[in-house]
């Protein structure tokens, strides 16, 4: 059996062992398997979906997992208009995710209320009532420009300090 | 093709069941009738069940806001003869109000809703009648011509 010798300590934590900080470490994992909400609320949904499939397949960066319950998902994925009627319940979903979490605006319409925005029934915007890390702008984007904005969710939550003055919460 | 239905012959029936309460609405389709609106329940329910008519399918349940009143419009339509008719109700500017038909028909009902919601004229006799697309604290009916957002 090799016994391992004083000398060759420095050489054996160089090649095994990586120092970092327990945050460092979370965010890391947290930034690679980002689980969505199943949650659509109009056509933006469908490019959603196709962002999902095999085609573009989100699960290249471990987002594949849409967990159908908001108590199991780190991002709220906002994809269609929100309108007064849908705003308390996209509301309450938020609520119930656990922290932390993250809001994608995606399309026109999340971000600004889009081609509705002077109806009597559309809210103007995700952002009027709900945190939003990143918008996605296009009528619908395309799952390419998803696919962008999930990348800029990993890079926000993997370096926290980058944009520690625009974080709207903890 | 469908067939249209003798209007004349089916106003005459009912003017003389139910008194003066119909009449030929004069447009481009040939086949709508107008109905006083206190008496829509009996003429729709005579209607429905006249086997010489037979129309017992609610096909669309809608509402227009002109100048001069609000007009409840019934679209129907038979399986066994394939002829339709359209039931006109023009109501007051003011208070606009008709008898709800939820009792013939049971797909009126979410019909009536939306005519209340979006245009507000008031089904009396409606079991259930609150908003339906809008929240409930909306104020207002939007689809109404002096709507301001």
């Amino acid at each position: 059996m090799d016994v391992i010798k004083p000398h060759e300590y420095d050489e054996l934590l160089r090649n095994n062992v990586i120092l970092s900080t327990v945050d460092a470490a979370f965010n890391w994992c947290r930034s690679r398997s980002i689980w969505p909400l199943t949650f659509g609320l109009a056509c933006c949904a469908i490019e959603m979906m196709a962002a999902g499939d095999a085609r573009y397949d989100i699960a290249r960066f471990g987002s594949e997992v849409y967990k159908p319950s908001p108590r199991q998902c780190d991002l709220m994925i906002i994809a269609g208009t929100i309108t007064k009627k849908m705003q308390p319940l996209v509301a309450r979903l938020y609520e119930q995710m656990a922290e932390p979490k993250y809001v994608l605006a995606m399309g026109s319409c999340a971000i600004s209320g889009g081609p509705f925005t002077d109806s009597y029934n559309v809210v103007k915007g995700a952002d009027t009532f709900l945190p939003v890390d990143v918008y996605v702008p296009g009528c619908p984007p395309r799952p390419e420009a998803l696919l962008y904005g999930f990348l800029q969710i990993r890079q926000k939550i993997a370096n926290p300090k980058k944009i520690e003055g625009l974080r709207k919460h903890g | 093709m469908d067939k249209i239905v003798n209007r004349e012959a089916l106003v005459g029936e009912l003017n003389k069941k139910f008194g003066d309460c119909a009449e030929i609405f004069e447009d481009n389709t040939n086949q709508s009738i107008k109905v006083k609106p206190e008496k829509i329940v009996e003429v729709m329910q005579e209607i429905r069940e006249n086997p010489d008519y037979d129309f017992k399918v609610l096909m669309n349940l809608s509402s227009v806001d002109y100048p001069e009143n609000f007009t409840v419009v019934y679209h129907l339509n038979s399986l066994t003869y394939y002829h339709k008719l359209t039931v006109k109700v023009e109501l007051d500017k003011a208070k606009p109000q008709v008898p709800s038909i939820t009792s013939l028909w049971i797909a009126a009902n979410v019909q009536e809703r939306e005519v209340y919601d979006l245009m507000g004229i008031e089904f009396t006799g409606h079991p259930n009648l609150k908003r339906i697309l809008l929240s409930d604290d909306f104020d207002g009916h939007p689809l109404r011509k002096d709507f301001k957002n």
